[in-house]
Parts: C-alpha cells; structure tokens; sequence
C-alpha cells in the first residue's frame, strides 16, 4: 500500500508546550481512505494522544470540521486520494484552540442560541386530552422557500471561512443567521419581529461583506451566503419601517 | 469535587434525551414546579447519532390506516416478544409525537395541499411513515435541539462523559459525570435520572452506527443490578454501504428499490417474501418491504450459496433505484445519492448501489416498566439504551424514531412528578460513591499495565461479529464468550499512553471499552442461551432453526455479577391483546391476522 504524508498540527498546552507544532505522520492509504480514517489510523496505531472530535463518518453530525491544505473541510468526507503531496490538517480556523485539532464551539452556540432558532407562534402545546391533533398546512412550494436553509449540520466551516468572523467573533456569523433566516421564511412562524433586532445589530447581517467563501465551504450546499444577504434585504425593510413608524 | 444539586437529570442529548428535557420542563410549568433538569452528553446534542436516522417515523395517519394494523405489524414483526401493553401505547401516542414535531417547526415532507406525505416501510401493512427526505433523524434532532433552546429551565452540560449513577438504598440519587475539557469531576445530587444514551451498535466491527454509539448508559445500569433484557437481539440492517458500513436507508426500498444478486435476481422471491412485485410497484409486505432481520438472513443464504457480488474485499448484493428516474430520486432520496456518491463513486441514477447487511440496532437494552422506569426507583431509561418492550426480536424500520419521542415525553413526564415528590438522598452516600469514581479513574491514569485499547477493542469487535453474527451455532458463540471474558480480565491490565487531563479522549475510549465489555458478555449469554429462533436471533443448529413458544416466549434477563460471569434469567412476556401466531410475509402471509 502506498502512503501519504500527513502533516498534522498540534498544540499541547496542558504540557506546558504553549505554541502550535506540526508532527508529521506517514499513512498507509487507497481509494477510499478520509482525512478521519487518517487520523483515526494515527490515534489507533502512532500516536495515541492526538485529540479531535469526530462521530457519524457520514457527513451529517457536523462534528469533524478541520482544515486541509488551509481549507475548511470534513474529515470524513474528504478524501487523501485528492491531494497530490502532503497533506496539512489544522484546527479549523478563526476560532480558539483548545488542544489539538480541537476548538471552543462555546460562542459559535451562543450565536445559534441568540437567533431564537424555533417556531415562534401561538400554536399550544398538544395535550393527553387533545382531540383530532392536526398539522399545520405547508405545501411543497412554502416548505422549499426554507427547506435549503434548514440543512445546516452546525459544522462551523462557514465561521472558518468568513473573514469578517475572523475579525469579530461578536459577528454572529453564516450559520447562525442563516438559521434565523430560515425560521423567518417559515410559513407557519411569526418571530420576525423578535429576531429581526439581532439581524439589524452591527454584529447581524451587516458584518457580512459579502466574500461568498462560506457558500463555497458549505458541505451540505447551505448557501448561507445567499441566507445572509436575503437578509440583509430583510433588515432594511425593517428598520426603513422602523424609521417611517417613529 | 464540584457539586451541583439538580432535580431532573438527563444523561444523552439525542432525540430521547431531548425530547424527555422539553417534557420535564413543560410538565413542570404546567403544575407550576420550580426544577431544575440538566441535560449531560458526551457530544454536543446535534452531534449525537439520532442525526443520522434516515428514512422516518411511524404512526397511524391516512383514513385506511388503523391503530390494530400498526399494533399487529409491530407485535408480529417482534415475533411476538414485544410487550403488547407496551405497543398499544405506543401505537396511540405516535402520531400525537408527529404532530408536535411538526408544531415546532420539523420540515416534514408534504403532500401539494400541504399535509404530511407518508411512505411504505418494511414488515408494516400500509403505507404510514413520515418523512423529512431521506433526512428524518437530523430534522428531528435539530428541531429538538432547537425547540430546547426556548427552555431556559433547561440546562446543559456539553461535552460531559457520565462514569456512573449514584444510587441510594434502592433508588437513584445523582450522576458522577467527567467534564471533557479538563478531566475534571462533577457530582450532581438529583431525584430522578433518565438514560438515553442510545445502542450498542459499536461492538460489532461491520455497523452503521456513529463511533459514539457505546452502549455506555446501558453498562451503567447493569453494574447497578438493571437487568439488560433481550440483548440477543442485535438487528442487522440489509443495506450498508461497503467498507464503511454507512447507512443506505430503508425508505429507498419503501420508494419502489429493488435488492438483486450477482446475476440480477430478485433473491427475496426465495424466502418467503414473494412472489415478486412489479418493477416500480412497492407492495407493502412482500419482497423488499419485508422486515429487516427477513432481509439480511437472505443475504446470509445468498452469500452461502455463491450467489453475492464483490465491491473491493466484500461480498455485496445490488440495491436497483434506477428506474426511480433522477428528479424523483433527488427529491426523496438526496443524502442517498450523496452518500453513495462520495463514499463508493457511484451515482444511484446510473449504477446499482452494491450493499451488504451492517449491524444497525440494538432491539435490547436497560428493562424499564411501562413507564420507562428501571428496577432502581427513580431511574428512568428511553430510546435506544432502554428495553421497554417495544420491539421485541426484531424492529422495524420507521419505528424507532416514533420511539424515541413517544417515551423519551413519557420518561420526561414521569422524572418530573418523581422530583417534586421525593427529596435528594443524603450526601455523605453519594460523596462516597463520587470518591470511588475518583479513585477509578485515578488508577487507569497510573496503571502501568501491558494491554492497550486499541487490540482489545480490535478483538472484540471480531468475535462479536463472528460469533453473534446474522446466524449463530453454539460453538461460536461459546468461543466469543470466552474469548470476552479473556478480555474483560486483560482490560483490568489496561494502559494509557496519554495522561493529560484536557481532552483526553483516549481515557474515554478506553472507558467505552470497558462498558462494551459488558454488554458484550449479556449479548453474547443471551444468545448462546436462547435455543430457538426467534426475529433477529437465528440459530444454524438444526433443532433450533424454528421458534419454540413452549420455552422461550420469554425475554432474557442478564443481571451483573461483580463476583463472576453475568447471570441470565428468563421473564414472561405480555401478549393479553394478541396470541402468538405463524409469523409470514409476501403471499404467505396472507389471510394471517398480522
């Protein structure tokens, strides 16, 4: 089996070490071989004190978010026979390492959090007692204003891209609006206006100077780029409206 | 030791963990309680592998449906070891679960006037499964997540590995959890706790589950005298992707996917699930919508008599969408055509995606009442880790998910009425029990022992799978059972190579190693001790390949035994609404009340 050289960064600081390092591991690989499979193969077999966060192996838990060659990616959907040369993997940028390829999701949640990311509307709880529990109605077309916005596995590879994250963490960031977003479009939501004043904060929509890089990272096509300007739109409307109501 | 006193604690963040917090904290508004329920997992809650369930979630919803017909599919797809009171609840709060799901915002697949659409599951009558795409569970499991984030009564503790309950003259009295990020210990002193900490899948080598899915709840339990009931019962899913064991849902079979052998044969006609069905005409029942353990003992027989495929080192069978066509299959079906796509290099709306059966669920678990609470007053168990009787010898697909909401509200419901009526057990108990977790973990630390993880987990993950596989024979088994108490004693021998304390997530494996040695040992029992066949449980000896109600219409029951190898015990089962009965699809099955 041929291998591949696997540059992998680490950072110690327990040990006293308080500077990233990078060690380099030689992994046997073939077709089908992950960055994950990769590091799963160095924990198991060369080192075992490397630390990173993975789960599913199939792309929808989000939880393997790394930077390969310098880009946001999946471990477990990115593939060691793609890269000629080298391979570096690094925690994934723009948010604090804790240890290893592991960072604080810490603010990324509280951005999540802030954007009131549930149906707001005064439908009741059902009941033991309820009769003839019904849905509410959404057709195809409603469902589809939302439905691509709703695929976000909170990976983070969008905040690892965004410039202007990388500046401000108080930028609630691609995922986060594109959440509130998502619930704004919802035809069975009516929380706008609730979600509407962190939208319009410096720190909402218009931190956003439109790079696009968060789209392209995406590894479930989200498009937050595309959520983040529709809401832009959104919270010009609104405080237009706010300015006409006084 | 840091220590916090909560009222409700809930260990797994997963669809039944929180779908028991969002429970605990309306039940407590409603009787106007003050209680605090924290929410403990080793993940972040989206990460935990309710997210990776694909194809949906059963319940009565079109007019020709009827609760019976939901009812006798779930006790007849069981093989009659389901606890029929159980199923009758469940099949009548199903649809209410659906529902609220839906008024918190799940994106379920729609019909053009905007109801709920409902697809065709294996092993059920009717058409009743609803779905988000091919998506269901990661839909779910955001909403959920989401839907907590309105509590603010609900707290959480991300990132947390749960070592043990404590438990106080006969009841549950609090957790000892390791705080990931430090390594540091955290006592919580609690009146009631609810398991979800899901499967086991993870024991065997070839599976479809997330590396998470450790049965560590389970073992916890077990230690504390819980019975682990009808562990036997491991449910291989017909269809994973080769190498990797990725999930490759049931719902493309539901669609109209056909499964067919080397030679482009439609096998299933051979086992009692035909005749066959017209191309891109699913029949409920019959031939590809046949139950789960159905599937993969036929693959088994394929596999036997020469007549699999190979993908790379595997033995494979073809999973045919193509006739599905490319708008349809990327409306129902996208995660499908992705997955294969990126994992196998094959596009589903040109190749037939190869496939083998993958370990897949855990039929058994922790034996809880109806209620979901355990043998330990106040300890409630639900979803994956728990046995409440739902499933019986084999689950069916569209099932679990319906599960997981329906007594992961009634765990939540019950926690809370517990709380406001007990008060937290003394301290000086608990602080002695937070000790020996202490002291537990200060050894793996300084152990200078020879054995490392990596060639135990190794091991095990082998044996289960060679001798617990789809068919068993009782030499097999009996090897694997020696083979895990070998291991149990060389994993007292353990050594860690990483000592820091932040993120050390070899402790962790190695901690998971050790629960899984336990449930290994009450899987493996069971099986060897269940002379029959039965759902999931399929024996190769030649007296045992039939179902034998005279001796074993009964669930096991493996206790621990600190002392010695584990003890098994056999329970009657609950079958007052429905006698046991020939268990038939396809033609055959026809005229059967079933």
């Amino acid at each position: 089996m041929t291998t591949k050289r696997l540059s992998i960064q680490r950072y110690l600081p327990e040990q006293g070490n308080n500077t990233p390092y990078w060690q380099d591991f030689d992994i046997p690989f073939d077709d089908s071989t992950s960055v994950l499979d990769a590091l799963n193969y160095v924990k198991e077999e060369l080192d075992g004190s490397l630390s990173y966060r993975w789960s599913c192996r199939m792309a929808i838990c989000g939880s393997c978010g790394v930077m390969v060659n310098n880009t946001p990616k999946l471990g477990c959907q990115s593939f060691l026979r793609d890269y000629e040369g080298p391979v570096k993997i690094a925690p994934l940028a723009h948010f604090p390492v804790e240890k290893d390829l592991i960072i604080d999701m810490g603010l990324f949640l509280d951005h999540l959090a802030a954007v009131q990311p549930y149906l707001i509307n005064d439908s009741r709880l059902i009941n033991d007692s309820e009769e003839g529990t019904e849905t509410f109605k959404q057709t195809p077309a409603q469902m589809e204003k939302y439905k691509q916005f709703a695929g976000c596995i909170n990976c983070g590879l969008c905040y690892s891209a965004c410039p202007q994250f990388g500046l401000n963490p108080e930028f609630l960031g691609p995922a986060a609006l594109t959440l509130a977003h998502r619930y704004n479009l919802d035809s069975r939501d009516q929380g706008k206006k609730q979600r509407m004043p962190q939208m319009n904060r410096e720190e909402g929509v218009w931190s956003c100077t439109f790079v696009g890089f968060c789209s392209e990272v995406c590894p479930k096509n989200v498009d937050p780029a595309a959520a983040v300007n529709q809401g832009k739109v959104e919270s010009a409307k609104d405080m237009l409206i706010g300015i006409f109501k006084g | 030791m840091r220590e916090q006193d909560i009222d409700i604690v809930i260990v797994g963040g997963g669809g039944a963990g929180l779908r028991a917090a969002i429970a605990a904290a309306e039940s407590a508004r409603k009787e106007h309680r003050q209680q605090r329920i924290m929410l403990l997992s080793k993940v972040y809650p989206m990460r935990s592998h309710t997210v990776s369930a694909e194809g949906g979630a059963a319940a009565v919803t079109s007019e020709e449906d009827s609760l019976q017909a939901h009812f006798d599919d779930t006790v007849a797809g069981g093989d009659w070891l389901a606890e029929q009171g159980v199923v009758d609840y469940f099949i009548r709060h199903a649809h209410r679960e659906l529902v609220q799901m839906e008024r918190w915002g799940c994106p379920w697949s729609r019909k053009p006037d905007g109801s709920v659409q409902v697809r065709r599951f294996g092993g059920m009558k009717t058409a009743r499964t609803w779905f988000a795409a091919d998506k269901t569970g990661f839909h779910m499991l955001h909403t959920l997540f989401q839907t907590s984030l309105k509590y603010p009564e609900i707290e959480r503790l991300d990132e947390y590995f749960v070592l043990d309950i404590a438990v106080v003259a006969g009841a549950v009295a609090g957790v000892i959890a390791l705080e990931i990020a430090t390594g540091e210990l955290i006592l919580l002193r609690a009146k009631s706790v609810i398991l979800a900490t899901g499967g086991a899948g993870r024991l065997f080598r070839f599976n479809t589950n997330a590396g998470i899915v450790t049965g560590d709840g389970m073992a916890m339990a077990f230690r504390h005298g819980v019975a682990l009931r009808d562990m036997e019962f491991v449910q291989y899913h017909p269809t994973g992707l080769p190498g990797s064991g990725v999930l490759i849902t049931e719902a493309c079979r539901g669609e109209g996917g056909i499964l067919v052998n080397k030679d482009g044969y439609r096998y299933l006609q051979d086992y009692g699930l035909g005749p066959e069905t017209l191309l891109g005409h699913p029949q409920n029942k019959y031939m590809e919508l046949g139950p789960r353990d159905k599937l993969s003992q036929a693959f088994w027989q394929e596999q036997q008599s020469g007549r699999t495929g190979k993908f790379g080192d595997s033995d494979v069978v073809y999973l045919d969408l193509r006739h599905l066509g490319k708008e349809y299959l990327h409306e129902r079906l996208p995660f499908i055509c992705e997955l294969a796509n990126v994992f196998i290099n094959v596009d589903p709306v040109k190749e037939p995606i190869p496939i083998r059966p993958a370990v897949h669920y855990t039929m058994g678990g922790i034996e809880t009442d109806a209620h979901c609470e355990t043998r330990i007053k106040g300890l409630y168990a639900a979803g994956e880790c728990a046995s409440v009787g739902l499933h019986g010898a084999n689950r069916l697909g569209s099932n679990s998910l319906s599960e997981l909401l329906v007594f992961g509200r009634l765990a939540g419901e019950e926690a809370s009425q517990r709380a406001a009526t007990v008060t937290f057990a003394d301290s000086t108990a608990l602080k002695e029990q937070a000790q020996a977790q202490k002291i537990r973990i200060a050894k793996l630390y300084d152990a200078e022992g020879e054995e490392n993880w990596v060639e135990l987990k190794r091991e095990l993950v082998l044996t289960m799978e060679t001798g617990c596989g789809i068919y068993r024979e009782v030499a097999g088994m009996q090897t694997t059972l020696d083979m895990i108490r070998d291991l149990q004693t060389r994993y007292r021998n353990i050594r860690l190579q990483d000592k820091s304390r932040a993120y050390n997530t070899e402790l962790m494996q190695c901690l998971e190693l050790g629960y899984g040695l336990d449930i290994a040992e009450a899987t493996c029992l069971g099986a060897l001790e269940r002379k029959e066949s039965r759902g999931a449980h399929k024996r190769l000896e030649e007296d045992l390949q039939q179902r034998d109600d005279v001796n074993y219409l009964k669930h096991s029951q493996v206790f621990f035994n600190a002392e010695g190898p584990a003890q098994l015990r056999w329970q009657d089962v609950d079958t007052h609404l429905s006698a046991p009965a020939e268990r038939a699809y396809g033609d055959a099955g026809k005229g059967i009340k079933q």
